[in-house]
């Protein structure tokens, strides 16, 4: 998707790289070094059963980028699969009730599954192909994951098993059933929390077990290198195309980009577009639950402090002891304790900002975003509408803000029937 | 010489392999897990393994995840396993502690392994820390003469065996299987192929643990080990019998190494 505009960014940043990050070896200035940190941020805190397929996956990976067979095949899918480029739509009645800024939506709702998440997992699962495994495991939240790699893996012809929180799973109990359709083994998980950090802890346990035939499609910017740097190489795509649309669009690029960030894989996908953009700020919305001070949030950048989780340094929400807390959101994808080792690194550096927004700012971005302009989004995405909302109304009219619309709110009607009282309550499951 | 060579050197004097046994501090309680550790050695383990109960025990299976989580829910502290340390080492029981890294690194690495040499601890089982990420446990370890207890599994190539060996003092842990702790039927054909390949590159003792339960498989460990280690089987015989349960687990496998298959 490297359109002219891009070229020319390239060309810029290119004459600052040393030598060795020349683009022949396919990595730029923001990859990680060789062992995976992202300033002091990532690395391998991984058992060492797992160093040999972190290798083999590692070294698969960047052949794989290189190779115009992947590539070409990759782009294919995202083009004829998924549905790629997803469109970029201005949101006028929305922007009303922020601050009369310019609203642009990068449209990842209308990819199919309805998220971000298919461009990860058509990638890792043609990467299973080529490492000639045969089975996926993966872990899911609120089951866009899941259900994203349900689908490629029904698509390429492999075992798919689901790990999935059993909390998640009576939330999100429809994806339970679409990820069985498309012919996935859905596993539901009772330790610990029963939520995300405990679908990652059985994928692990059963990665470990399994390695020999089994890839590990990790959902997310997170874990183990090379986890981060390749889900967020997957997720590039949102960036580059919203820059290019934007310029096009407006011929300016936007003043703010902001995406929600729970581990954090939509965020950095739209932010690396816009990275060496320094006018460009770079927001990411934390899930602030039930308030920052409740100690009921998911707010991992805002709140917590550096730590060690699902294999990489990063910051964390652990207690004074190092165990870590249990995260809280309405949003089955966002309550995750941890998050993106690129994320600790892009905050500590000042290049992006985050924030958080509460349950109720996000149910009311995700009510007024359906009456406004006929869009239901993922509560996941409604709080980047509401951390946008507050930032119009702090930037004015003159600005121009661009929200990562990461995936639609059908998986959510259910939780938004219980908030806002839609019908009676013998009705819902 | 560390206390670790100084058991080694004994039991290889005897002609056998070491005994060494895992329970959590902390399980069910500090006090009893003191007792439990206490009954193990006193039944016939050479070495306990104190561990340190985790929040996401991604290398344990169900049995020590409940442990943990017991023992989390009646309130355990990280800086309690110091009291449970220092009390086995009062009476003379060899400990090491095992622990995912996160409680080491939020404790401060090197304070920990300063608390740690503080109680008559000898050193630490690390289960999902690499040497290559661990230069900061190296240089703390050095320090206080903490031993380090690195992992190396099936899956480990010959240049991560030599890196991994050469990092390591005390004795080197074998993963039997791949796959997390938990007694099993059968201890795997790769584990006496992993300990070949282990010997190759070290003069470490070679410990194999993952999966033991019984004096059988004890035997047929030490048949080819220098150490069997037994975790998952000793926390179910703490719940099912208590300190009696252990101590008799205990001479069971002591019988076992004693008598290789």
């Amino acid at each position: 998707m490297m359109g002219r505009v891009d070229d020319e960014r390239e060309a810029v940043t290119e004459s600052d790289m040393p030598e060795s990050d020349m683009p022949k070896s396919g990595k730029n200035r923001h990859d990680p070094d060789e062992n995976g940190r992202f300033g002091p941020y990532g690395g391998r805190f991984m058992p060492e059963a797992l160093i040999a397929a972190l290798d083999e996956l590692s070294t698969a990976y960047d052949k794989a980028r290189l190779d115009p067979e992947f590539t070409g095949e990759l782009d294919r899918l995202l083009r004829e699969y998924a549905g790629r480029p997803s469109l970029l739509t201005e949101a006028p009645r929305f922007a009303e009730h922020a601050g009369g800024a310019t609203i642009l939506l990068k449209r990842e709702d209308l990819n199919h599954t309805g998220s971000h998440k298919i461009n990860n997992v058509l990638g890792q699962a043609l990467l299973t192909k080529r490492m000639g495994k045969k089975r996926v495991i993966a872990e899911t939240g609120a089951g866009q994951h899941g259900v994203a790699s349900a689908t490629a893996c029904a698509l390429l012809g492999l075992e798919c098993v689901v790990y999935m929180g059993e909390v998640d799973t009576e939330r999100q109990a429809l994806n339970v059933a679409r990820m069985r359709l498309l012919g996935a083994e859905v596993i539901p998980v009772r330790t610990g929390s029963r939520t995300l950090k405990d679908a990652i802890n059985e994928a692990l346990r059963d990665w470990v077990a399994n390695v020999e035939d089994s890839h590990y499609l990790l959902g997310t910017a997170a874990g183990a290198h090379p986890f981060p740097v390749m889900v967020r190489n997957l997720h590039k795509v949102i960036g580059e195309e919203a820059h290019q649309q934007t310029l096009e669009r407006l011929g300016r690029l936007p003043d703010a980009v902001v995406a929600c960030v729970g581990g954090g894989s939509n965020a950095i996908g739209v932010f690396h577009g816009f990275l060496d953009d320094p006018n460009v700020r770079l927001i990411g919305i934390e899930p602030g639950g039930k308030g920052l001070d409740s100690g009921e949030h998911g707010a991992t950048l805002s709140e917590g402090t550096p730590g060690l989780l699902h294999g990489a340094l990063s910051y964390l929400l652990q207690d004074e002891d190092g165990q870590t807390i249990e995260a809280y959101s309405i949003s089955a994808g966002l309550d995750y304790p941890g998050v993106g080792p690129e994320h600790s690194w892009l905050k500590d550096t000042g290049r992006a900002e985050y924030r958080a927004a509460t349950d109720a700012e996000a149910m009311e971005a995700f009510q007024l975003l359906s009456r406004t302009e006929g869009i239901i989004p993922a509560i996941e995405s409604a709080h980047a509408l509401a951390g946008a909302r507050t930032l119009g109304q702090e930037l004015g009219p003159d600005a121009v803000i661009l929200v990562n619309l990461s995936g639609r709110g059908d998986k959510d009607v259910d939780t938004a029937a219980r908030w806002f009282g839609l019908v009676s309550e013998e009705n819902l499951g | 010489m560390s206390r670790l060579d100084e058991v080694f050197a004994k039991t290889r004097a005897e002609g056998r392999a070491a005994l060494i046994g895992y329970l959590p501090a902390g399980y069910p309680t500090v006090a009893e897990s003191i007792e439990l550790l206490g009954a193990m050695a006193d039944g016939g383990c050479d070495v306990v393994e104190v561990g340190l109960p985790y929040s996401d025990p991604v290398m344990d299976g169900p049995t020590i995840q409940a442990a943990s989580v017991t023992a989390l829910d009646a309130g355990f502290r990280v800086r309690q396993v110091f009291d449970v340390v220092s009390e086995l080492a009062r009476r003379q029981v060899p400990a090491v502690v095992m622990t995912y890294w996160n409680p080491v690194h939020h404790y401060g690495v090197a304070a920990f392994a300063k608390d740690l040499a503080a109680a008559g601890g000898l050193g630490i089982v690390t289960p999902d820390l690499i040497p290559d990420e661990a230069a900061d446990w190296l240089a703390a370890s050095r320090d206080t003469g903490m031993d380090r207890i690195f992992l190396v599994a099936p899956s480990s190539t010959e240049e991560r065996l030599a890196l991994t060996t050469s990092a390591a003092s005390g004795f080197v842990y074998a993963t039997a299987v791949m796959g997390v702790t938990g007694a099993r039927d059968a201890v795997g054909v790769d584990a006496a192929d992993l300990v070949r390949r282990t010997r190759a590159h070290t003069e470490l003792p070679i410990g194999v643990g993952l999966g033991v339960r019984d004096g059988a498989q004890a035997a047929t460990v030490a048949g080819f080990a220098d150490a069997v280690i037994v975790g998952s089987a000793f926390v179910a015989a703490a719940e099912r019998g208590g300190v009696t349960a252990v101590r008799e687990l205990a001479s069971e496998l002591a019988e076992g190494v004693r008598n290789p298959a």
